[in-house]
């Protein structure tokens, strides 16, 4: 956790001193990021979320494809399309709890201020802080005579962790349709198009399944996620087999790792999550809520796009929804590129920062009418931070009658609070009316004004 | 008639108007500020060293605009760097009287090769189909004024080909070629950059055949080497190309000047020296 710098915010002095300029009181970037984080939004607040990991440099690239089947792992079967052939010694399995751990650093967050007294000539900002919440060989020859008469290769096979995995190629998209079906993978009706398109593009099949016995020597109860390195220019996600058969939008979240900046969507357009709006203290109690239909709202208004939720060198972060991951989990995800030297002179002195990994998180909700194409990135040269960031202010709890700052203190706070009500509506599509019902407006009533005359607010006065 | 220029000039500042109010670009003040001046100092530069009659700030003015909207950097130094090199490539690489590259298409290119630091995003524009109209129109109205429509209409006809082609060999639906088609990117390289009357082939069938040739080569970047912007760099390959098109099917040199008139283009035509402009 960072503390706040002890630099007094001049607008905020401006306005409290002079009783002027009310929209600079909701103007959240005069406090810059030093806040305090309180709440995030990860992941599982979204059914069916698929999260991968894109580990990136030059033409070379890890991916991490997160797991969360729900059911028996008998049931488990996944089918993805890579560009290149796959080695052994590509695949691996990964830990779940640094996937958990990249959506936690990056997820969208709920920062807290706290009115400072408006009496106090020489208050500053001051900030409490809230406890982050964490955030057989038989078997092959016999496969391997079907999928001959299929048209279908089978061009390698390997058990990797708690998987059994075969890396196809086929001549024709029925024949792999069928082999497919018939060995228990489960392809929605029609995918026979996308199978051959992908063939077509020299695509070869990853297909998975879950080694039982492997799975009850190696213990977990949980299957963790597959990871797979390979050297392509293809900058790409493969979205379409997906949507073939999908019950309803999906979920995607794209965590990617680079060395040089930020990663962008080049298809489709890549639009930056609202950021830094004030919302009304209660949305403390349900930032959840407010994350996931303020995300619906924005695919509503932007269509076919792309969210920017995080951009952030992996060095820090400020304010931190949790921290920033470390050189062995990057390592673990893939960053190949880390350098053992400054590794060497962590160890001797402090503990060294991640260095020269770039985050970038992108969240899209697609079906194939909004997204018929597969994902296409670039990394950009862009290193400027960004974050889904939402702050909530508390207001000081004196009197109106404290002093006569306080008075004029009041009546920006109950602009600033209906601004907020408004906010939340705008972003969110809530009604403004039970917004403004939720809220606790603690102003002062008519009667207990400063003295003002009840008139004076009558017509906005 | 009226300098075509300035119905590219209104166009090139209502796009960008429409990118920074109802797309939400991020152009970057400082580094607009930086493009445009830097630009406009060096087209008064080269203007002076080369002995030009008169500064003319109109094609500096379009290039600026076009980098405002395409360009992207980490710093306006870059930004400024790349405005230099722009205006600094139509005067200095030149052959057979006119220049070789269109200028903001050179400063692009050339900039992404050095830097990692400069981007340009073609997804940007989304594809909303609106848009997609709208820019047509006003496209369309820029080519027709320029006269020289022919290079745009070819272009869009075969990379039309390449894409419904790629499309029904992968066996592709055909919302993928359109949601391909309807990018703001392509709307605005089509009919702004590769229309550049300057930079194309004198002869209509060289036009076309250079417009031709551009699809292609950017359909293998796209698809065969998996690069983004490939229409930027397909452009910039193609571009040396055009004296050698020129050479084999000669026709009378285009000039702001002397467009368009049927009966003026009877007659004998230098190339201009009054001004050294491009379009964007």
């Amino acid at each position: 956790m960072r503390t706040c710098p002890p630099v007094f915010p001049r607008r905020i002095t401006a306005v409290l001193g002079a009783g002027l300029l009310a929209a600079a009181l909701t103007a959240a970037p005069a406090l810059g990021f030093c806040g305090f984080y309180v709440a995030k939004a990860d992941t599982d607040l979204f059914n069916q979320a698929s999260k991968v990991v894109l580990v990136r440099d030059g033409d070379r690239t890890v991916l991490t494809m997160a797991n969360d089947f729900r059911g028996e792992p008998q049931e488990f079967a996944m089918v993805v399309p890579v560009p290149t052939f796959l080695e052994r010694d590509q695949i691996h399995v990964g830990e779940r709890g640094v996937i958990e751990h990249l959506d936690a650093y990056t997820a969208p967050r709920l920062v807290e201020y706290f009115d400072a007294d408006p009496c106090r000539q020489d208050f500053r900002e001051r900030l409490t802080s809230a406890a982050a919440p964490a955030a057989d060989q038989a078997e092959g020859a016999r496969l391997r005579r079907e999928a001959k008469k299929l048209g279908v290769t089978i061009e390698a096979e390997y058990t990797v962790g708690e998987y059994d995995i075969l890396i196809l190629s086929a001549k024709e998209s029925s024949g792999l349709e069928t082999w497919l079906t018939d060995n228990g993978y489960r392809i929605p009706a029609g995918a026979s198009k996308v199978l051959g398109s992908y063939l077509r593009q020299n695509m070869r099949f990853f297909v998975a399944k879950v080694n039982l016995e492997e799975q009850s020597k190696l213990g977990y109860t949980y299957l963790r996620p597959l990871q797979v390195a390979y050297e392509s220019p293809k900058f790409m996600l493969p979205i379409r087999l997906g949507t073939v058969n999908a019950n309803g939008p999906q979920e995607l979240f794209v965590f990617a790792l680079t060395r040089t900046g930020r990663v962008e969507t080049t298809n489709y357009r890549t639009v930056k999550l609202p950021t830094g709006a004030e919302l009304p203290e209660w949305v403390e109690q349900d930032f959840g809520d407010f994350y996931r239909d303020m995300f619906a709202r924005q695919v509503k208004r932007e269509g076919k796009a792309v969210f920017l939720e995080y951009a952030w060198d992996m060095a820090w972060c400020d304010p931190c929804a949790a921290d920033p991951l470390s050189r062995q989990e990057l390592q673990q995800l893939g960053v190949f590129w880390l350098d053992d030297r400054k590794a060497e002179l962590g160890r001797r002195g402090a503990p060294s920062p991640a260095q020269d990994v770039f985050v970038t998180r992108l969240h899209l909700r697609y079906t194939a009418d909004t997204f018929p194409e597969d994902l296409r990135f670039q990394e950009t040269g862009d290193r400027s931070n960004f974050q889904g960031r939402f702050v909530i202010r508390h207001p000081w709890k004196g009197s109106p009658r404290a002093c006569a700052a306080a008075g004029e203190y009041f009546r920006q706070l109950a602009r600033r609070q209906e601004k907020e009500a408004q906010s939340l509506a705008h972003l969110t599509g809530w009604g403004l009316s039970d917004i403004r019902d939720r809220m606790d407006l603690e102003g002062p009533t008519p009667a207990d004004d400063g003295g003002q005359p009840w008139w004076k607010k009558l017509w906005g006065g | 008639m009226r300098d075509p220029r300035v119905y590219q000039i209104s166009i090139l500042s209502g796009l960008l108007a429409y990118g920074v109010v109802g797309l939400g670009f991020e152009v970057d003040g400082v580094d607009a500020a930086a493009i445009l001046g830097t630009a406009l100092a060096a087209q008064l530069v080269a203007t002076r060293l080369v002995g030009l009659p008169r500064f003319d700030p109109k094609s500096a003015l379009i290039s600026s605009l076009s980098l405002i909207l395409l360009l992207r950097a980490a710093s306006p130094w870059l930004a400024a760097a790349v405005a230099a090199g722009t205006i600094a490539s139509k005067f200095a690489i030149r052959r057979r009287g006119k220049h070789v590259f269109n200028p903001t298409n050179f400063g692009l290119a050339v900039a992404m090769l050095a830097s990692d630091r400069v981007w340009v995003s073609p997804g940007q524009w989304g594809s909303a189909a609106f848009f997609a109209f709208l820019l047509a129109g006003l496209g369309g109205l820029v080519v027709h004024r320029a006269t020289r429509s022919d290079v745009t209409w070819a272009f869009l006809g075969a990379w039309g080909l390449v894409l419904f082609g790629r499309a029904a060999w992968l066996g592709d639906p055909w919302t993928i070629p359109l949601h391909q088609l309807q990018s703001g990117a392509f709307l605005i390289f089509a009919f702004l950059m590769i229309s550049d009357p300057k930079t194309t082939p004198d002869a209509r069938s060289g036009r076309v055949v250079f417009a031709a040739l551009v699809a292609l080569v950017a359909g293998g970047i796209q698809f065969g080497l998996h690069r983004p912007n490939a229409l930027i760099w397909a452009l910039f390959l193609c571009a040396p190309a055009v004296p050698w098109i020129d050479r084999l099917l000669p026709a009378h040199r285009f000039s702001w000047g002397s467009a368009p008139s049927p009966r003026r283009a009877q007659a004998p035509i230098r190339p201009s020296t009054s001004n050294l402009p491009s379009a964007a």
